[in-house]
């Protein structure tokens, strides 16, 4: 594309911005610090003040354990305190710290009903003072999810929607349209075989299934780490080693 | 009695002169203290009594006879030699603690008639000077002043006389002018007109809450707690009341969180009074506010779990607290989101699921004894075979907590299963000891 062409599109994309009423708080982004996965994402990472929506596929989106690690490691590296809202109480608070989501960081609500995890987390996200808040969801429509968005456009505060359902059934409702920015699907692959006996870091399945200004995209990664922070996943199961030259070729 | 008549009686007599003010003071800190444990309505009856008003506050403290004993107790926990007596008036409980000669005295609804009859008028809270007057007439009891005929005794008594008596036994009803708390911040709005719509409401909560702001600043306190309560025109009093975390006085917050809860009352056919009190209250100083040369920080996050609370109630919000035990089900204790208690780390090296089942799902499994993991395992009436896995962590038994988990053992094992997914069961048992367990399987957790 010749510079002059480029210049028109950004400036009719940034148009496009101001007309659909993106505040500018949404313009500030994290990114994964992958940049196989940053390349895809608009402005290179997850929007701050924006909902995203994650999901377990398979069994995941009825025990939602692989989707909550990954929504506790992006909002562990959002690096303010962050309110978890849920309804079945089945989360065990240790682990989080092991996707880096700290336990001095995070402040829990147990809600009785969907109804009141709405109100909390629209509440939370209006409020600004928390840089992410992660609620357990089953069901959210396209209205909630827009106030849902406008809220956390508001304050800048990230959203995240860990989407998990009682039954297989329903998780037909992930197919749904909502106001949210992105939708990740997070499924459990087996993990790299280890030259001893044990089980090695947890791998995904990582689909982004819809993003707003880009496109869907699949990759193969190692779970969070301590820190928050996902890597590509090494194709030669025996070099884990490996990795940090594949993200390097990656990123060139 | 002569002070040295009296010194000659007793050889170690402690002499001091009356202080009536200093008694009524004290009388008046004593009502404040009764009215703070045990009921809204609290009077003093000096020069020696307290009088309180307990309809609907009994149940509190273990009903009627609890509350007497609680109270005789306490006082006595104070110094205080007290006599107690219970009855639908104030007049028959007056007298009944004054001369029924027992330390407490319940008078069944309606028995106060039969109480009162052998009673002398001393009892009745007459004026001092007219009791030698009534002895001199020959009536000793409350029973032969109530059976004389009223007119001759009133024309040469006054009214007073037998109101007393009617007052006593109930004929006439008699207020009790409560006193109030001293400390205690309370505004307060009455209309001529009754309100009761909504955005009124509203309108008027959040004047009442600038004035009791203004009220605060002024003393310097901030408040931990207040209790709005709106009086209807068929005189039922609906209340609300927001709680916070920290003292606090700011208008906008506290407004807010009163107006939150609107919706909650029923204004029936209108309001007519409106009184805003802080029920309770901390010191709050004023802060210097910062520079604004750097970005602008973000809002106080404390104001949103009062919301939050004041909304959903105190007890869902928490902070997970990491507490040093190896059984899982004890691994974390909740603690208020305010607190900067810092966990234990006991357990921070090991890997753990994400999802727990509150109760571990048992399994079937095929799996070699002493110490090996299992090769498949059936759950929920699937087949899973296990690829690779990770373990055993042995956990024991508590056996300082309870008797059963002595010796008891729990082997944990990491299973990936061929899917993919990722389980935490454990055995219950160390595989070779019938005594440490039942040897069988169990799933407890999912990792990611």
């Amino acid at each position: 594309m010749p510079p002059a062409d480029a210049a028109v599109i950004s400036d009719l994309r940034q148009r496009i911005e101001g007309i659909g009423g993106i505040a500018a708080r949404t313009k500030t982004v994290l990114p994964f610090g992958v940049p196989g996965i940053d390349r895809r994402l608009p402005k290179g990472g997850l929007a701050l003040g924006a909902l995203h929506e994650v999901a377990g596929g398979a069994n995941g989106a009825v025990d939602g354990a692989a989707a909550a690690s990954f929504a506790a490691g992006i909002a562990a590296r959002t690096g303010g305190k962050v309110l978890w809202c849920y309804t079945q109480a089945d989360l065990f608070a240790p682990a989080l710290a092991q996707s880096g989501l700290a336990e001095e960081q995070v402040v829990f609500f147990e809600a009785k009903d969907e109804a009141s995890i709405l109100g909390c987390f629209e509440e939370a996200l209006r409020h600004g003072g928390l840089s992410a808040v992660v609620a357990e969801l089953a069901g959210l429509s396209r209205v909630s999810s827009h106030r849902l968005q406008l809220a956390a456009e508001t304050s800048g505060t990230m959203g995240l929607a860990v989407r998990r359902w009682r039954r297989h059934v329903d998780a037909r409702d992930f197919g749904n349209p909502t106001a949210a920015f992105t939708r990740w699907r997070v499924t459990e692959l087996n993990s790299a075989p280890l030259p001893v006996r044990g089980v090695g870091r947890a791998r995904w399945q990582l689909e982004l299934m819809r993003c707003r200004g880009g496109e869907s995209a699949d990759f193969e990664v190692e779970a969070c780490d301590a820190q928050g922070f996902i890597a590509l996943s090494s194709d030669l199961a025996d070099r884990s080693a490996a990795t940090e030259a594949w993200r390097h070729r990656a990123a060139s | 009695m002569p002070v040295a008549k009296a010194e000659s009686l007793f050889a170690d007599l402690v002499i001091m002169d009356a202080d009536p003010s200093g008694d009524a003071v004290a009388l008046e800190k004593l009502a404040i203290w009764a009215l703070r444990l045990y009921s809204p309505i609290v009077a003093t009856d000096p020069p020696d009594g307290l009088v309180l008003d307990i309809q609907g506050a009994a149940h509190l403290h273990g009903g009627e006879a609890g509350l007497i004993s609680d109270v005789i107790a306490r006082l006595a926990d104070l110094g205080i030699t007290a006599y107690a007596a219970l009855a639908d008036t104030w007049g028959a409980a007056h007298a009944l603690a004054r001369f029924s000669c027992q330390t407490t005295r319940i008078v069944e609804p309606g028995g106060q008639a039969d109480a009162l009859l052998k009673l002398p008028i001393a009892a009745l809270r007459l004026p001092a000077e007219m009791t030698p007057d009534l002895l001199l007439l020959g009536l000793d009891t409350i029973g032969e002043l109530a059976a004389k005929p009223r007119a001759p005794l009133t024309q040469s008594f006054g009214p007073k006389l037998f109101r007393r008596v009617d007052q006593a036994f109930g004929r006439l009803a008699e207020p009790i002018e409560p006193v109030e708390s001293p400390a205690l911040i309370s505004v307060q709005r009455i209309f001529a007109e009754p309100i009761g719509a909504p955005e009124t409401l509203e309108k008027y909560t959040r004047r009442l809450t600038d004035a009791i702001c203004d009220r605060m600043e002024e003393a310097g306190l901030g408040s931990r707690r207040l209790d709005l309560h709106y009086t209807r025109v068929d005189n039922r009093i609906e209340t609300i009341f927001v709680a916070t975390a920290k003292p606090v006085r700011d208008p906008k917050r506290l407004g807010r969180l009163l107006c939150d809860k609107i919706e909650t009352v029923d204004p029936g056919f209108g309001i007519d009074k409106m009184t805003l009190t802080a029920a309770f209250v901390e010191p709050l100083v004023p802060k210097q506010i910062g520079a604004q040369y750097s970005a602008p920080p973000r809002p106080d996050v404390e104001e949103l779990w009062d919301t939050i609370t004041n909304r959903y109630g105190r007890e869902c919000l928490y902070r997970a607290v990491s507490v040093a035990t190896d059984i899982p089900e004890r691994a974390v204790k909740r603690a208020s989101p305010t607190s900067t208690e810092v966990g234990s780390k006991r357990n921070a090296g090991y890997r753990r699921p994400q999802r727990i089942y509150r109760r571990p799902e048992p399994i079937l499994t095929l799996a070699a004894l002493p110490d090996h993991p299992p090769r498949a395992f059936t759950w929920r009436g699937q087949r899973y075979s296990v690829l690779c896995s990770d373990g055993p962590e042995r956990v024991r038994g508590e056996w300082w907590r309870n008797d059963n988990e002595k010796g008891k053992v729990r082997d944990y094992f990491i299973l990936e299963v061929d899917n993919g997914e990722r389980f935490w069961a454990f055995r219950a048992g160390d595989g070779q000891h019938e005594g440490t367990g039942s040897l069988n399987w169990y799933l407890h957790g999912k990792f990611d």
